[in-house]
């Protein structure tokens, strides 16, 4: 089994980090949505936020992770793309990383404004850099708004592939799940 | 001996004109923070919970021989409020309770003093805190004052109320029945205009 991407498809890394990230921002989104609704005294609420930050800074460390993997290998090649797929399919693959990264970095500022750390399932604490008066509230604001245009476009995404699959009948989507064919 | 006594008259002549004359006029010492505006709440009726308004303005009108005839207003920036816990702070800032982008000033206004001992009074006047106006009596005791080091003259004064939040529109019911209540600690050091 192949580790590493090659020209015909995608190595088990980019898959598992693929299919992982994918299961994480869709279960951050609910599970972020759900918790700022919770009651004061649901048994929830201090336990869903947790879980939140700590599963987001370990999303934001697998993001790094695999966009120097990303960088690392070689790109499966999209021939059978239009000029326009091909230009659309780039602009979401790469918008992906600096929205991620740029949604994780506003919540973890959210966390960390009054110098307090984000404690990891307890198995380690990320330092505040940034503290400032009212940052919470800008970065909040950020977070929300980044969260939605991540999902939208995860679906711009996800609509896109389910295109290739059962309209176009290409490999496009497949190849995430299954690796490159046997040579 | 006169070229002593002289300058002894100056200084009497002097220090009587650095005493408060009739009703003087003082702006809150905030630059300077020797004031704050602190409440606290109680947390499932298991401890307090403190925090502070970190920006406020006013002034005050006080008078030491007829400290009735004392006036007192205060701006709050409800924006700028303080418990020590950033994610805390942006959630009383919500709709849930303070509303401060629908509401970010609360005033205090007072309409009447009623000297109430020797350096104690109760001053009413008018809260305007969630949008809703209410009367509330303010416990104030004057602390101290006179001149200070610098060339200015000074009167502090500390004071409590107690108000219910739900007299203010903000429901804090689902944080409990000992949350109801919050009290408000106030010290207020002004600089004589």
């Amino acid at each position: 089994m192949l580790i590493r991407d090659t020209a015909t498809g995608y190595g088990l890394a980019t898959r598992l980090m693929h299919w992982l990230m994918a299961v994480a921002i869709v279960a951050l989104f609910v599970l972020g949505l759900w918790m700022v609704t919770l009651d004061y005294t649901s048994p929830y609420y201090n336990l869903a936020p947790d879980i939140h930050r700590s599963a987001g800074i370990l999303l934001l460390i697998l993001l790094v992770f695999r966009f120097a993997w990303r960088i690392a290998n070689e790109r499966p090649a999209d021939a059978e793309l239009s000029r326009f797929e091909a230009a659309a399919s780039r602009a979401v693959h790469w918008g992906f990383y600096p929205l991620l990264l740029a949604l994780m970095a506003s919540g973890y500022l959210i966390s960390t404004a009054d110098g307090r750390p984000i404690e990891v399932f307890g198995w380690f604490s990320v330092p505040s850099l940034v503290q400032k008066d009212g940052l919470e509230d800008t970065a909040g604001l950020v977070h929300e708004v980044l969260a939605y245009v991540t999902i939208a476009l995860a679906a711009v995404h996800t609509i896109a592939a389910l295109k290739h699959h059962f309209v176009d009948r290409s490999r496009i989507l497949t190849r995430m799940w299954s690796g490159p064919p046997a040579s | 001996m006169k070229l002593v006594l002289v300058p002894h008259a100056l200084m009497a002549v002097a220090l009587a004109l650095s005493q408060p004359a009739a009703a003087a006029d003082y702006v809150i010492d905030t630059k300077n923070a020797h004031a704050s505006i602190n409440f606290r709440i109680s947390h499932l009726g298991f401890s307090w919970l403190v925090g502070r308004f970190n920006r406020f303005s006013g002034t005050f009108s006080f008078d030491d021989t007829n400290p009735a005839a004392s006036k007192v207003k205060v701006e709050i920036d409800t924006q700028s409020v303080d418990t020590n816990h950033a994610e805390r702070d942006k959630h009383i800032r919500k709709p849930d309770f303070l509303d401060v982008a629908k509401y970010p000033t609360a005033t205090f206004e007072s309409t009447a003093v009623k000297i109430t001992g020797e350096g104690k009074a109760t001053i009413l006047g008018s809260l305007t805190l969630h949008g809703v106006t209410k009367e509330i009596a303010i416990e104030a005791e004057r602390v101290g004052g006179g001149n200070d080091p610098w060339g200015g003259v000074r009167a502090g004064f500390a004071g409590t109320t107690t108000l219910s939040l739900a007299d203010f529109g903000i429901d804090f019911s689902h944080l409990g029945p000992a949350s109801k209540e919050v009290e408000l600690t106030l010290n207020v050091e002004g600089i004589r205009q």
